[in-house]
Protein backbone atom coordinates (compact mmCIF):
# COMPACT_ATOMS: atom_id res chain seq x y z
CA UNK A 1 0.00 0.00 0.00
CA UNK A 2 1.56 3.54 -0.67
CA UNK A 3 2.37 5.95 1.84
CA UNK A 4 -0.47 8.02 2.94
CA UNK A 5 1.65 11.20 1.77
CA UNK A 6 1.71 9.80 -1.44
CA UNK A 7 -1.54 9.43 -1.67
CA UNK A 8 -2.26 12.70 -0.35
CA UNK A 9 -0.03 14.34 -3.05
CA UNK A 10 -1.35 12.82 -5.68
CA UNK A 11 -5.13 13.54 -4.57
CA UNK A 12 -3.73 17.31 -4.64
CA UNK A 13 -2.41 17.44 -8.25
CA UNK A 14 -5.53 15.80 -9.18
CA UNK A 15 -7.82 18.61 -7.45
CA UNK A 16 -5.98 21.24 -9.18
CA UNK A 17 -5.98 20.00 -12.32
CA UNK A 18 -10.05 19.14 -11.68
CA UNK A 19 -10.13 23.06 -11.07
CA UNK A 20 -8.60 24.21 -14.36
CA UNK A 21 -10.57 21.47 -16.59
CA UNK A 22 -13.73 22.77 -14.83
CA UNK A 23 -13.25 26.51 -15.44
CA UNK A 24 -12.24 25.44 -19.02
CA UNK A 25 -15.43 24.02 -19.05
CA UNK A 26 -16.71 27.40 -17.94
CA UNK A 27 -14.76 29.51 -20.73
CA UNK A 28 -15.64 26.85 -23.31
CA UNK A 29 -19.66 27.24 -22.11
CA UNK A 30 -19.79 31.09 -22.33
CA UNK A 31 -18.27 30.93 -26.00
CA UNK A 32 -20.41 28.30 -27.23
CA UNK A 33 -22.91 30.18 -26.67
CA UNK A 34 -21.88 33.03 -28.27
CA UNK A 35 -20.80 31.11 -31.48
CA UNK A 36 -23.95 29.23 -31.31
CA UNK A 37 -26.01 32.41 -31.66
CA UNK A 38 -23.48 33.42 -34.63
CA UNK A 39 -23.86 30.10 -36.57
CA UNK A 40 -28.01 30.50 -35.99
CA UNK A 41 -28.02 34.32 -37.44
CA UNK A 42 -26.06 33.17 -40.34
CA UNK A 43 -28.02 29.97 -41.46
CA UNK A 44 -30.88 31.97 -42.75
CA UNK A 45 -28.14 33.11 -45.03
CA UNK A 46 -26.73 29.69 -46.40
CA UNK A 47 -30.00 28.38 -46.97
CA UNK A 48 -31.56 30.87 -48.91
CA UNK A 49 -27.93 30.87 -50.59
CA UNK A 50 -28.35 27.42 -51.52
CA UNK A 51 -31.64 27.27 -52.49
CA UNK A 52 -30.97 30.05 -55.10
CA UNK A 53 -28.14 28.46 -56.32
CA UNK A 54 -29.34 24.79 -56.68
CA UNK A 55 -32.40 26.34 -58.34
CA UNK A 56 -30.68 28.40 -61.08
CA UNK A 57 -28.02 25.08 -61.56
CA UNK A 58 -31.53 23.32 -62.12
CA UNK A 59 -32.09 25.60 -64.84
CA UNK A 60 -28.37 26.13 -66.57
CA UNK A 61 -27.60 22.40 -65.68
CA UNK A 62 -25.47 21.09 -68.62
CA UNK A 63 -23.57 25.03 -68.99
CA UNK A 64 -19.79 24.69 -70.27
CA UNK A 65 -19.23 27.59 -67.60
CA UNK A 66 -15.42 26.59 -65.70
CA UNK A 67 -17.30 26.79 -62.39
CA UNK A 68 -19.24 23.83 -63.65
CA UNK A 69 -17.70 21.18 -65.68
CA UNK A 70 -14.87 18.59 -64.47
CA UNK A 71 -12.13 20.01 -64.42
CA UNK A 72 -8.30 19.07 -66.24
CA UNK A 73 -6.32 19.45 -63.27
CA UNK A 74 -5.66 16.30 -61.36
CA UNK A 75 -4.60 18.62 -58.40
CA UNK A 76 -6.94 18.77 -55.57
CA UNK A 77 -7.52 21.53 -52.49
CA UNK A 78 -8.73 21.21 -49.31
CA UNK A 79 -9.75 23.78 -46.96
CA UNK A 80 -9.36 22.54 -43.73
CA UNK A 81 -10.69 24.03 -40.74
CA UNK A 82 -9.64 23.28 -37.50
CA UNK A 83 -9.10 24.87 -33.82
CA UNK A 84 -5.96 26.75 -32.68
CA UNK A 85 -5.71 25.02 -29.38
CA UNK A 86 -6.32 21.52 -28.21
CA UNK A 87 -7.90 20.12 -25.19
CA UNK A 88 -11.37 19.27 -27.48
CA UNK A 89 -11.18 15.70 -27.33
CA UNK A 90 -11.73 14.56 -30.82
CA UNK A 91 -12.23 17.44 -32.43
CA UNK A 92 -8.96 18.10 -34.78
CA UNK A 93 -8.02 14.53 -35.13
CA UNK A 94 -11.42 13.88 -37.08
CA UNK A 95 -11.04 16.73 -39.26
CA UNK A 96 -7.52 15.50 -39.85
CA UNK A 97 -8.79 11.61 -40.73
CA UNK A 98 -11.03 13.21 -43.18
CA UNK A 99 -8.12 14.00 -45.11
CA UNK A 100 -5.35 11.46 -44.70
CA UNK A 101 -8.12 8.45 -44.41
CA UNK A 102 -10.29 10.45 -47.37
CA UNK A 103 -9.05 8.32 -50.50
CA UNK A 104 -7.47 11.31 -51.75
CA UNK A 105 -3.29 10.65 -52.56
CA UNK A 106 -1.27 12.94 -50.76
CA UNK A 107 0.33 13.92 -53.58
CA UNK A 108 -2.70 15.52 -55.18
CA UNK A 109 -3.07 17.29 -52.84
CA UNK A 110 -2.44 21.25 -51.68
CA UNK A 111 -3.93 22.27 -47.82
CA UNK A 112 -5.26 25.44 -47.45
CA UNK A 113 -4.74 25.26 -43.37
CA UNK A 114 -6.90 27.41 -40.85
CA UNK A 115 -6.07 26.19 -37.24
CA UNK A 116 -3.21 25.38 -36.21
CA UNK A 117 -3.42 21.93 -35.26
CA UNK A 118 -4.98 20.75 -37.98
CA UNK A 119 -1.62 22.90 -40.36
CA UNK A 120 0.92 21.21 -38.02
CA UNK A 121 -0.30 17.95 -37.96
CA UNK A 122 -0.90 17.88 -41.86
CA UNK A 123 2.88 19.27 -42.16
CA UNK A 124 4.08 16.70 -39.95
CA UNK A 125 2.23 13.96 -42.51
CA UNK A 126 3.92 15.13 -45.02
CA UNK A 127 0.63 17.30 -46.82
CA UNK A 128 1.65 20.62 -49.15
CA UNK A 129 0.60 23.67 -47.23
CA UNK A 130 -0.24 26.40 -49.84
CA UNK A 131 -1.30 28.86 -47.00
CA UNK A 132 -2.26 29.28 -43.55
CA UNK A 133 -5.13 31.34 -42.16
CA UNK A 134 -5.15 30.03 -38.80
CA UNK A 135 -5.81 33.62 -37.03
CA UNK A 136 -9.44 33.77 -38.80
CA UNK A 137 -10.76 31.15 -37.25
CA UNK A 138 -11.45 32.61 -33.56
CA UNK A 139 -13.49 35.50 -34.44
CA UNK A 140 -14.81 34.33 -38.04
CA UNK A 141 -15.32 36.98 -40.36
CA UNK A 142 -17.17 37.11 -43.54
CA UNK A 143 -14.10 39.76 -44.92
CA UNK A 144 -12.05 36.63 -43.81
CA UNK A 145 -13.72 33.83 -45.61
CA UNK A 146 -13.66 36.73 -48.66
CA UNK A 147 -10.08 36.57 -48.91
CA UNK A 148 -9.42 32.76 -48.45
CA UNK A 149 -12.08 32.31 -51.28
CA UNK A 150 -10.62 34.82 -53.70
CA UNK A 151 -7.30 32.68 -53.56
CA UNK A 152 -8.51 29.76 -53.44
CA UNK A 153 -10.46 30.65 -56.65
CA UNK A 154 -7.70 32.18 -58.46
CA UNK A 155 -5.53 29.08 -57.65
CA UNK A 156 -8.36 27.53 -59.90
CA UNK A 157 -8.96 29.28 -62.27
CA UNK A 158 -5.58 29.50 -63.46
CA UNK A 159 -5.76 26.01 -63.92
CA UNK A 160 -3.65 24.76 -61.14
CA UNK A 161 -6.23 23.06 -59.17
CA UNK A 162 -9.00 20.74 -60.24
CA UNK A 163 -10.98 20.68 -57.50
CA UNK A 164 -11.90 22.57 -53.86
CA UNK A 165 -12.90 20.65 -51.08
CA UNK A 166 -14.17 22.18 -47.45
CA UNK A 167 -13.04 19.87 -44.40
CA UNK A 168 -15.17 21.36 -41.16
CA UNK A 169 -17.19 20.22 -38.41
CA UNK A 170 -20.62 20.66 -38.73
CA UNK A 171 -22.44 21.93 -35.81
CA UNK A 172 -25.56 19.91 -35.46
CA UNK A 173 -26.52 20.79 -31.94
CA UNK A 174 -24.03 21.01 -28.55
CA UNK A 175 -23.28 17.45 -28.28
CA UNK A 176 -23.03 16.71 -31.37
CA UNK A 177 -20.92 17.30 -34.01
CA UNK A 178 -20.02 15.76 -37.36
CA UNK A 179 -16.91 16.00 -39.51
CA UNK A 180 -17.52 16.57 -42.76
CA UNK A 181 -15.75 16.61 -46.65
CA UNK A 182 -17.55 18.83 -48.77
CA UNK A 183 -17.07 19.71 -52.45
CA UNK A 184 -17.04 23.39 -53.23
CA UNK A 185 -16.03 23.37 -56.88
CA UNK A 186 -16.64 22.20 -59.46
CA UNK A 187 -20.36 22.62 -58.41
CA UNK A 188 -21.69 19.18 -58.79
CA UNK A 189 -25.17 19.99 -60.71
CA UNK A 190 -28.09 18.10 -59.55
CA UNK A 191 -26.82 17.35 -56.01
CA UNK A 192 -29.74 18.03 -54.18
CA UNK A 193 -28.93 15.89 -50.90
CA UNK A 194 -29.21 18.72 -48.88
CA UNK A 195 -32.37 19.88 -48.46
CA UNK A 196 -33.84 18.82 -51.73
CA UNK A 197 -37.33 18.69 -51.05
CA UNK A 198 -37.14 22.15 -50.01
CA UNK A 199 -35.67 23.37 -53.68
CA UNK A 200 -38.98 21.76 -55.24
CA UNK A 201 -41.31 24.69 -54.02
CA UNK A 202 -43.10 27.15 -56.04
CA UNK A 203 -40.16 29.20 -56.78
CA UNK A 204 -39.13 26.62 -59.07
CA UNK A 205 -42.03 26.70 -61.15
CA UNK A 206 -41.69 30.12 -62.19
CA UNK A 207 -39.11 30.63 -64.86
CA UNK A 208 -36.40 32.79 -63.45
CA UNK A 209 -34.62 35.94 -65.46
CA UNK A 210 -30.97 36.33 -65.41
CA UNK A 211 -29.71 39.95 -65.75
CA UNK A 212 -26.74 39.75 -66.74
CA UNK A 213 -26.62 36.69 -68.87
CA UNK A 214 -26.66 33.08 -66.99
CA UNK A 215 -22.85 32.58 -67.66
CA UNK A 216 -22.06 36.07 -66.51
CA UNK A 217 -24.68 35.58 -63.19
CA UNK A 218 -22.44 32.06 -62.46
CA UNK A 219 -19.08 34.00 -62.42
CA UNK A 220 -20.85 36.50 -60.08
CA UNK A 221 -23.12 34.54 -58.02
CA UNK A 222 -20.78 31.17 -57.94
CA UNK A 223 -17.72 33.15 -55.77
CA UNK A 224 -20.12 34.27 -53.56
CA UNK A 225 -21.56 31.07 -53.25
CA UNK A 226 -17.77 29.38 -52.05
CA UNK A 227 -17.59 32.73 -49.81
CA UNK A 228 -20.72 31.72 -47.99
CA UNK A 229 -20.28 28.04 -47.56
CA UNK A 230 -16.40 28.94 -45.97
CA UNK A 231 -18.03 31.18 -44.18
CA UNK A 232 -20.59 28.74 -42.88
CA UNK A 233 -17.55 26.28 -42.44
CA UNK A 234 -15.77 28.71 -40.29
CA UNK A 235 -19.06 29.27 -37.70
CA UNK A 236 -19.60 26.29 -37.61
CA UNK A 237 -16.37 25.20 -37.27
CA UNK A 238 -16.13 27.88 -34.61
CA UNK A 239 -19.42 26.35 -32.62
CA UNK A 240 -18.37 22.73 -32.82
CA UNK A 241 -14.85 23.57 -31.31
CA UNK A 242 -16.16 24.62 -28.42
CA UNK A 243 -18.84 22.31 -28.07
CA UNK A 244 -16.55 20.00 -28.33
CA UNK A 245 -14.20 21.52 -26.03
CA UNK A 246 -16.98 21.85 -22.83
CA UNK A 247 -17.50 18.33 -23.84
CA UNK A 248 -14.27 16.95 -23.30
CA UNK A 249 -13.71 19.21 -20.17
CA UNK A 250 -16.61 18.17 -18.52
CA UNK A 251 -15.70 14.56 -18.58
CA UNK A 252 -12.34 15.07 -17.74
CA UNK A 253 -14.08 17.07 -15.04
CA UNK A 254 -16.28 14.04 -14.04
CA UNK A 255 -12.97 11.85 -14.19
CA UNK A 256 -11.27 13.83 -11.92
CA UNK A 257 -13.68 13.42 -9.47
CA UNK A 258 -14.05 9.97 -9.68
CA UNK A 259 -10.20 9.77 -9.00
CA UNK A 260 -10.65 11.51 -6.08
CA UNK A 261 -13.16 9.53 -4.90
CA UNK A 262 -11.13 6.23 -5.17
CA UNK A 263 -8.03 8.07 -3.60
CA UNK A 264 -10.06 9.61 -0.71
CA UNK A 265 -10.96 6.07 -0.08
CA UNK A 266 -7.55 4.15 -0.11
CA UNK A 267 -6.23 7.16 1.94
CA UNK A 268 -8.81 6.81 4.79
CA UNK A 269 -7.98 3.21 4.87
CA UNK A 270 -4.02 3.96 4.94
CA UNK A 271 -4.69 5.71 7.85
CA UNK A 272 -7.00 3.47 9.53
CA UNK A 273 -4.17 0.83 8.70
CA UNK A 274 -1.69 2.82 10.29
CA UNK A 275 -4.23 3.40 13.15
CA UNK A 276 -4.49 -0.44 13.73
CA UNK A 277 -0.42 -0.91 13.42
CA UNK A 278 -0.03 1.71 16.04
CA UNK A 279 -2.99 0.23 18.51
CA UNK A 280 -1.43 -3.26 17.86
CA UNK A 281 2.03 -2.18 18.79
CA UNK A 282 1.07 -1.10 22.22
CA UNK A 283 -0.74 -3.23 23.27
CA UNK A 284 1.44 -6.12 22.66
CA UNK A 285 4.21 -3.81 23.91
CA UNK A 286 1.54 -3.64 27.21
CA UNK A 287 1.55 -7.26 27.39
CA UNK A 288 5.16 -7.87 27.24
CA UNK A 289 5.46 -5.64 30.24
CA UNK A 290 3.17 -6.92 32.23
CA UNK B 1 -51.10 52.94 -50.57
CA UNK B 2 -53.63 50.04 -50.97
CA UNK B 3 -52.89 46.61 -48.92
CA UNK B 4 -52.91 44.66 -52.04
CA UNK B 5 -49.33 46.44 -53.46
CA UNK B 6 -46.89 45.62 -50.47
CA UNK B 7 -44.50 42.52 -50.76
CA UNK B 8 -42.41 40.79 -48.85
CA UNK B 9 -38.95 42.59 -48.54
CA UNK B 10 -35.80 40.04 -46.92
CA UNK B 11 -32.33 41.53 -46.48
CA UNK B 12 -30.02 38.88 -45.53
CA UNK B 13 -26.57 39.15 -44.70
CA UNK B 14 -24.11 36.19 -43.67
CA UNK B 15 -23.95 38.03 -39.81
CA UNK B 16 -28.01 38.73 -39.44
CA UNK B 17 -31.26 39.64 -41.14
CA UNK B 18 -30.85 43.00 -41.81
CA UNK B 19 -34.46 43.45 -42.58
CA UNK B 20 -37.44 41.83 -43.09
CA UNK B 21 -40.78 43.22 -43.89
CA UNK B 22 -43.15 44.67 -46.03
CA UNK B 23 -42.61 47.21 -48.34
CA UNK B 24 -44.81 48.64 -51.78
CA UNK B 25 -41.26 49.72 -53.72
CA UNK B 26 -37.42 48.84 -53.28
CA UNK B 27 -34.89 50.62 -55.46
CA UNK B 28 -31.01 49.64 -55.70
CA UNK B 29 -28.54 49.66 -58.45
CA UNK B 30 -27.40 46.55 -60.28
CA UNK B 31 -24.48 46.07 -62.63
CA UNK B 32 -26.88 46.67 -65.60
CA UNK B 33 -28.44 50.30 -64.05
CA UNK B 34 -30.82 51.69 -61.17
CA UNK B 35 -33.76 49.78 -60.87
CA UNK B 36 -37.01 49.72 -58.57
CA UNK B 37 -39.27 46.52 -58.03
CA UNK B 38 -43.30 46.86 -57.81
CA UNK B 39 -45.06 44.02 -56.86
CA UNK B 40 -45.59 41.45 -59.49
CA UNK B 41 -42.31 42.30 -61.03
CA UNK B 42 -41.10 39.16 -63.47
CA UNK B 43 -39.23 36.76 -61.43
CA UNK B 44 -35.34 37.83 -62.00
CA UNK B 45 -31.92 37.31 -60.35
CA UNK B 46 -29.52 40.28 -60.86
CA UNK B 47 -26.16 41.17 -59.16
CA UNK B 48 -25.84 44.26 -56.87
CA UNK B 49 -23.41 47.08 -58.12
CA UNK B 50 -22.50 49.27 -54.79
CA UNK B 51 -25.15 52.14 -54.64
CA UNK B 52 -28.14 53.16 -52.21
CA UNK B 53 -31.15 50.95 -51.19
CA UNK B 54 -34.45 52.55 -50.70
CA UNK B 55 -37.23 50.71 -49.04
CA UNK B 56 -41.00 52.48 -49.38
CA UNK B 57 -43.62 51.76 -47.43
CA UNK B 58 -46.49 53.60 -48.23
CA UNK B 59 -45.72 57.29 -47.16
CA UNK B 60 -42.18 55.86 -45.10
CA UNK B 61 -38.86 55.88 -46.40
CA UNK B 62 -35.72 53.64 -45.54
CA UNK B 63 -32.63 54.28 -46.91
CA UNK B 64 -29.13 51.87 -46.99
CA UNK B 65 -25.53 51.56 -48.41
CA UNK B 66 -25.78 48.35 -50.28
CA UNK B 67 -22.11 47.22 -51.38
CA UNK B 68 -22.35 43.66 -52.94
CA UNK B 69 -24.51 40.43 -53.35
CA UNK B 70 -27.15 39.46 -55.31
CA UNK B 71 -31.38 39.91 -55.24
CA UNK B 72 -33.80 37.45 -56.10
CA UNK B 73 -37.23 39.08 -57.20
CA UNK B 74 -40.47 36.83 -57.20
CA UNK B 75 -44.26 38.02 -58.09
CA UNK B 76 -44.22 38.75 -53.94
CA UNK B 77 -41.76 38.21 -52.27
CA UNK B 78 -37.92 40.27 -52.33
CA UNK B 79 -34.55 38.82 -51.20
CA UNK B 80 -31.52 40.96 -51.22
CA UNK B 81 -28.60 38.26 -50.05
CA UNK B 82 -26.28 41.31 -49.64
CA UNK B 83 -22.34 40.43 -48.70
CA UNK B 84 -22.53 44.11 -46.96
CA UNK B 85 -25.22 46.52 -46.53
CA UNK B 86 -25.31 49.37 -43.54
CA UNK B 87 -27.91 51.81 -42.07
CA UNK B 88 -27.05 55.17 -42.57
CA UNK B 89 -26.42 55.31 -38.57
CA UNK B 90 -24.20 52.43 -39.14
CA UNK B 91 -21.71 54.79 -41.61
CA UNK B 92 -18.86 56.91 -40.39
CA UNK B 93 -19.39 60.04 -42.89
CA UNK B 94 -16.12 60.97 -42.37
CA UNK B 95 -13.88 58.08 -43.52
CA UNK B 96 -16.38 57.71 -46.50
CA UNK B 97 -15.18 61.26 -47.93
CA UNK B 98 -11.98 60.51 -46.58
CA UNK B 99 -11.89 57.23 -48.90
CA UNK B 100 -13.55 59.05 -51.59
CA UNK B 101 -10.64 61.69 -51.61
CA UNK B 102 -8.06 58.77 -51.68
CA UNK B 103 -9.78 57.26 -54.51
CA UNK B 104 -10.49 60.03 -57.22
CA UNK B 105 -6.38 61.08 -56.12
CA UNK B 106 -5.43 57.53 -57.29
CA UNK B 107 -7.75 57.37 -60.37
CA UNK B 108 -6.55 61.33 -61.25
CA UNK B 109 -3.24 60.71 -60.79
CA UNK B 110 -2.98 57.52 -63.28
CA UNK B 111 0.85 56.73 -61.14
CA UNK B 112 1.75 53.63 -62.92
CA UNK B 113 0.92 50.86 -61.35
CA UNK B 114 -2.36 52.26 -59.95
CA UNK B 115 -5.05 49.21 -59.86
CA UNK B 116 -7.88 51.02 -61.71
CA UNK B 117 -9.94 49.25 -61.07
CA UNK B 118 -9.54 48.52 -57.35
CA UNK B 119 -9.64 52.32 -56.87
CA UNK B 120 -12.97 52.71 -58.75
CA UNK B 121 -14.62 50.29 -56.31
CA UNK B 122 -13.37 52.00 -53.58
CA UNK B 123 -14.71 54.98 -55.50
CA UNK B 124 -18.30 53.63 -55.70
CA UNK B 125 -18.69 52.24 -52.30
CA UNK B 126 -17.66 55.76 -50.70
CA UNK B 127 -20.46 57.60 -53.09
CA UNK B 128 -22.42 54.94 -51.52
CA UNK B 129 -22.21 55.87 -47.82
CA UNK B 130 -22.32 59.34 -48.42
CA UNK B 131 -25.35 59.06 -50.98
CA UNK B 132 -26.79 56.87 -48.25
CA UNK B 133 -26.36 59.14 -45.43
CA UNK B 134 -27.67 62.48 -46.91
Amino acid sequence: MASMIDIKRRKVSIQSTQQITKAMKLVSTVKLQRAKVRAEQSKAYFDCMYETVTSMLARVGHSEHPYLKPASSGKKAVIVITSNRGLAGGYNSNVIKLVTKGGMKKEDLVIYAVGKKGRDALARYGYEIRGDYSDMIEEPQYADAMRLANEALAAYESGEIGEIYLAYTVFKNTVSHVPTLLKLLPVETGAEDKNGEKAADEEKQAPMNFEPEDDEALDLIIPKYVTSLIYGGLVESAASENGARMQAMDSATSNAEEMIGSLTLLYNRARQGSITQELTEIIAGAEAIS
Amino acid sequence: MAEGNRFTLKIITPDRIFYEGEATMVEFNTTEGEIGVYKAHVPTTVIIAPGVLTITDGEEQKEAALHSGFVEILQDKVTIMAEVVEWPKEIDLQRAEEARERAQERLAGKAPGTDVARAEAALRRAMARINAVK
